[in-house]
C-alpha cells in the first residue's frame, strides 16, 4: 500500500504526507504476541489518541516507534521515510519522543540534568550546567511548561514532573510526541493545564500520539482515533463521527456499560446495620520526612456504603490507607473495625476480623509476580489454606480454580506466573483474593489502575455487589469519574486532611476539583 | 615528629583503600557493585611484580597492574553486564578466582608459593617513614588524585552525568538513548584500571608479590564507599579515617590493652553504624545490583 512515488502512503483522505504510517507490526515477547498485524496512521498535525484496553498492545507499538523494540514483521515510515527497526537514538533524532506512563526520570538528578542528559551541553568537554539551565528556562518559557530547572526531580509533584518528561522531548527537537496515558496521575486542573499545552504544540504543527483509556478525553482533544484489541487494529475514526459508545465496543469487541452513565449510577442498598463498620478517628501518620502525611483524619464508613476519597496524589491517600491496612505506623489516634480498637494490630489479624484491602500498586504489595496465580490468590491468607503446618497444596489449587472461573482470570491456569499476566487480569488476581473471601470491610485503593475498559467494567460491578451485600468500602481513586459513579459520599483529601465530605448528590466535578487544588476552604 | 610518622604511614596505608574505592565508586554510581574489587587489586598486585620484576622497571610494573585489574573487571563485566548474572555470585567468584590464578602463576613463574622475589619498587628511601620519602613517590602522588579525578568526572563531565543517571534509573537513561550496557563497560573496566593500580601500590611499596597480600583490603575499600554514601569526597575521608585507625591498632601493638582485633573491626563496625542509618541515610544508587532487568 504506498503512493506512486513509492515512498509516501496516502492517508485515507488524501491529505498531506503521514507523520507516522506502521503497516503489519508484529512483536512477540517470548509466547505473548502484543502485536499481531497492527497499523496505524497518523496524519501530521493532530492529536491522535490511540484507545484500547490493557493488554491490546498500545504501549509495545508504540515502542517500536519510539525505537525500543524491533518489530518481528512488518513496515514503519516516518515522514514517508523507511524506519523499520530503528534505534531510539535515531528516532529522537528523526523528532520522534516519547512520554513514557511510569516517568523515566533520574530521582536524584536536577530537571536541567534530567532534560539534557544524553544530550548534554558542554564547554570544552565539561558539563555547562549553566547553560543547561538557561535552555530549560527557556523552552519552558517558549511552550508554557514550566519548571524550576535547577530543582532535584525528587522534590517535584507528578505534574511538574510530567512537563520534565515533556519538555525532555521538545529539548531533542521532538516534532512528534508520543504521551503514554498522561492523565493517569494529573487532577483537572492539570489535566486541563496539559491540554492547553498540547494543543498548542498541534497549532504549531507538532503530531501528538496519546495513548489513553480514558474515552472522555478522546473525545474532548482528539482529531482522529485508533482502537487496538488484542494486538490489532481494529477501528481508525475521526472524533467528531465518532462516540465513546462505540469506542468502547470497538475497544471490547461488544457492548459495555460505562461508568458515569445513567443507570450505573449508585443506589442504596439495604442496610441492615447502621453502625459503623469501619470508624477512624482523629487518625495522624507522619510520614518519612516527620511531617503529618494524614493530620487528624476522622470518618466513619457504614455496611452498604461506598466511601469515596478523591484528591490529587500525595495528598496523604496513600499513607490514610496503609495505616487502615496496618501496613504503616500510626502516630496518634484509633482504628476501629465493628467497635473493636485495631489501632496496633498486625495486618493478619485485622484480615481475620474482615478487613480486605486491594493496594494501590499491585506489582508492588498486592503480588509477588514470579509466584504462580494459585499462590497470590493465597498471599495473607496460607494459615486458611495449611494443615498441620504445610501448605495444602489441593485446596490452593481447588481455590485458584474456583476463583478463577468466578472473576474470570485469563489464562484460566493457576500455575501460571503473575509477571506473564496484563495488568488487567494481574488485578483480578487482587481483586479475586480480597474480595473472594470473608470480609465486611474493603480498602479499594486505585481498584482500575491501569486497567482496561472491560475489566473496569467487572470491577465496578464487584464494588456494587459488594455494597448490595452489605460491605462497608472505602474508595480511594485518583479517577474522579470513578469516585463519582460509585461513591455514596465523596470526601476530598488536600494536605493529608479531608477538605471537604459531601453526599453524592453534591458532588460534582467542578466542586471537588476546587476542593482537591486547596482553592475551596476547609470544611468538615 | 610522631605525629607526622603517623600521618605518613596513615597516608601509606591509606593508598589502597583510596586506589580501591576510587574505582568502585565510579563502578558502583553505574549500577555494578564493586565486590569484585579485592580480585582487581589482588590481579594488579601480582601482574605489577611480574611487570616490574621482568622489566626492572615500576612504570611497566605499573602499567601491568593497571592492566591486571583491568582484565578482571573486564571477566566481571562479561559476566555481569553481557551475561547478566548476578553481581554477588559474579564478584565472590572473581575474587576466589583471583586467589587461585595469582598463586598458580606464583607458583609458574617464580617458583615459590608464598612470594615472589625482590622486584624494584618506587620509593627512594625504603624504609623512611617520613613525608618527604612519600613525596618522592609518583604512586602516592596518584592516590591522592585518583579520588579527586573521579569526583570531577563524575559531577562535572558528560560521562559522569550517564554514569550516574545509568545507576540510579537505566530506563530513563535508555530511554534517551543512551547506551545503558556501554557506559556500564566503561565504568567497571576504568573501575578495573584504578582498583589495579591499588595493587600494583601494594606490590611496589613492599618490593615483592605475596600471596593473598590485599588481605581484605578490596572489601574494606567497599566499606568506605558505602560510609562515604557513594560521595567522592566523603569515600576519600572514610578511606584515610580507616587508615587512621590501622596505624593506630599498629602504632599501639604490644603495649594496648585493647587486642588489635577489635581495632581491625573498625572499618566495618563503622560501615554497620553508616547503614544503620546513624550519620544519614545511606542511599545507594538505585540500580545498584540490578543488571539483570
Amino acid at each position: 500500500m504506498t503512493a506512486p512515488d513509492g515512498t509516501t502512503p496516502p492517508t485515507p483522505d488524501g491529505a498531506p504526507p503521514l507523520a507516522v504510517s506502521l503497516r503489519g507490526i508484529d512483536m512477540s515477547f517470548g509466547p505473548v504476541r502484543a502485536n499481531r498485524g497492527a497499523s496505524l496512521d497518523v496524519a501530521r498535525g493532530e492529536i491522535h489518541a490511540l484507545v484500547g484496553e490493557n493488554g491490546a498492545g498500545k504501549s509495545t507499538l508504540m515502542r517500536v516507534l519510539s525505537g525500543m523494540y524491533a518489530p518481528d514483521a512488518g513496515t514503519m515510515t516516518v515522514n514517508g521515510r523507511d524506519v523499520t527497526g530503528w534505534s531510539t537514538a535515531q528516532a529522537i533524532d528523526a523528532g520522534v519522543g516519547m512520554v513514557h506512563q511510569h516517568f523515566m526520570l533520574v530521582p536524584t538528578l536536577t530537571v536541567a540534568e534530567n532534560v539534557v542528559l544524553g544530550r548534554e551541553i558542554t564547554a570544552a568537554g565539561r558539563l555547562d550546567r549553566r547553560g543547561a539551565e538557561r535552555a530549560v528556562a527557556e523552552l519552558g518559557e517558549r511552550t508554557g511548561l514550566v519548571v524550576a530547572p535547577g530543582r532535584l526531580v525528587s522534590e517535584l509533584s507528578v505534574g511538574e514532573a510530567q512537563r520534565v518528561e515533556i519538555l525532555k522531548t521538545l529539548y531533542r527537537g521532538a516534532r512528534i510526541l508520543i504521551l503514554d496515558e498522561p492523565t493517569a496521575v494529573l487532577s483537572p486542573p492539570e489535566v486541563d493545564e496539559l491540554w492547553r499545552v498540547l494543543t498548542h504544540m498541534r497549532d504549531t504543527g507538532d503530531t501528538i500520539i496519546l495513548i489513553t483509556h480514558k474515552l472522555d478525553e478522546v473525545m474532548a482533544v482528539s482529531n482522529t482515533v485508533t482502537v487496538m484489541r488484542r494486538g490489532a487494529t481494529v477501528g481508525r475514526v475521526a472524533t467528531r463521527d465518532t462516540s465513546p459508545a462505540e469506542l468502547a465496543r470497538l475497544m471490547v469487541g461488544r457492548d459495555v456499560v460505562l461508568a458515569g452513565d445513567a443507570a450505573a449510577a449508585p443506589q442504596h442498598s439495604i442496610r441492615a446495620e447502621r453502625r459503623a463498620a469501619l470508624d477512624v478517628r482523629e487518625l495522624t501518620v507522619a510520614d518519612a520526612r516527620k511531617t503529618h502525611a494524614v493530620d487528624g483524619v476522622s470518618f466513619a464508613v457504614e455496611p452498604g456504603e461506598i466511601l469515596g476519597i478523591a484528591g490529587v496524589e500525595g495528598n496523604g491517600q496513600t499513607e490514610l490507607v496503609e495505616a487502615l491496612a496496618g501496613l504503616r505506623e500510626v502516630s496518634a489516634g484509633a482504628v476501629l473495625l465493628h467497635g473493636r480498637d485495631v489501632t496496633r494490630q498486625s495486618v493478619r489479624a485485622r484480615g481475620d476480623a474482615g478487613l480486605s484491602h486491594i493496594p494501590e500498586d499491585r506489582q508492588l504489595r498486592g503480588l509477588v509476580l514470579d509466584y504462580s496465580i494459585a499462590d497470590n490468590l493465597i498471599l495473607g491468607q496460607q494459615h486458611r489454606f495449611s494443615r498441620r503446618g504445610a501448605v495444602d497444596a489441593a485446596h490452593v489449587l481447588e481455590n485458584a480454580r474456583r476463583q478463577i472461573e468466578r472473576f474470570d482470570i485469563r489464562p484460566a491456569d493457576p500455575a501460571a506466573p503473575a509477571r506473564a499476566l496484563s495488568g488487567g487480569n494481574q488485578q483480578k488476581i487482587v481483586i479475586a483474593r480480597e474480595m473472594g473471601r470473608d470480609f465486611t470491610v474493603l480498602l479499594a485503593a486505585q481498584p482500575t489502575r491501569g486497567v482496561d475498559v472491560g475489566a473496569i467494567e467487572f470491577i465496578h460491578a464487584q464494588l456494587r455487589n459488594a455494597r448490595a451485600e452489605g460491605k462497608a468500602i472505602l474508595l480511594v481513586s485518583a479517577d474522579l469519574t470513578e469516585v463519582l459513579a460509585l461513591s455514596d459520599r465523596v470526601a476530598v483529601m488536600y494536605g493529608g486532611r479531608f477538605a471537604a465530605v459531601l453526599p453524592r448528590a453534591e458532588a460534582t466535578k467542578e466542586v471537588l476539583g476546587a476542593y482537591m487544588t486547596g482553592a475551596s476552604g476547609r470544611a468538615a | 615528629m610522631m605525629f607526622l610518622a603517623f600521618l605518613s604511614q596513615t597516608i601509606r596505608i591509606a593508598m589502597p583503600y583510596l586506589f580501591a574505592s576510587a574505582g568502585g565508586v565510579l563502578s558502583e554510581r553505574s549500577g555494578l557493585i564493586g565486590l569484585g574489587l579485592e580480585g582487581y587489586m589482588l590481579s594488579g598486585a601480582f601482574c605489577a611484580a611480574l611487570g616490574s620484576y621482568y622489566s626492572h622497571s615500576p612504570w611497566i610494573g605499573l602499567a601491568a597492574g593497571l592492566a591486571g585489574g583491568t582484565v578482571f573487571a573486564a571477566l566481571y563485566g562479561l559476566c555481569s553486564v553481557r551475561y547478566k548474572g548476578d553481581q554477588v555470585v559474579v564478584g565472590v567468584a572473581i575474587n576466589l578466582l583471583a586467589v587461585g590464578i595469582t598463586r598458580f602463576f606464583l607458583r609458574f613463574a617464580f617458583g615459590s608459593s608464598s612470594n615472589s622475589p625482590r622486584v624494584p619498587g618506587f620509593s627512594v628511601a625504603e624504609t623512611g617513614s617520613g613525608l618527604l620519602a612519600l613525596a618522592h613517590d609518583p604512586m602516592i602522588w596518584m592516590g591522592a588524585l585518583a579520588m579527586p579525578v573521579v569526583g570531577w568526572v563524575l559531577y562535572r563531565t558528560p560521562f559522569g552525568l550517564r554514569v550516574r543517571a545509568v545507576g540510579e534509573h537505566p530506563g530513563a537513561a535508555l530511554s534517551v538513548g543512551i547506551p545503558v550496557a556501554r557506559v556500564r563497560w566503561l565504568a567497571v573496566l576504568l573501575s578495573g584500571a584504578i582498583a589495579g593500580m591499588g595493587g600494583a601500590y601494594l606490590a611496589l611499596d613492599q618490593h615483592q608479590f605475596t600471596d593473598q597480600m590485599t588481605a581484605g583490603r578490596g572489601f574494606i575499600a567497599l566499606a568506605a564507599i558505602i560510609f562515604g554514601r557513594w560521595d567522592p569526597p566523603r569515600v576519600g575521608l572514610a578511606c584515610l579515617l580507616f587508615a587512621a585507625a590501622e596505624t593506630f591498632q599498629i602504632r599501639l601493638q604490644g603495649a594496648s590493652a585493647v587486642p588489635a582485633q577489635f581495632v581491625e573491626m573498625i572499618p566495618y563496625v563503622l560501615t554497620i553504624v553508616a547503614l544503620a542509618g546513624v550519620v544519614g541515610r545511606a542511599v545507594p544508587p538505585a540500580a545498584l545490583g540490578k543488571t539483570d532487568e
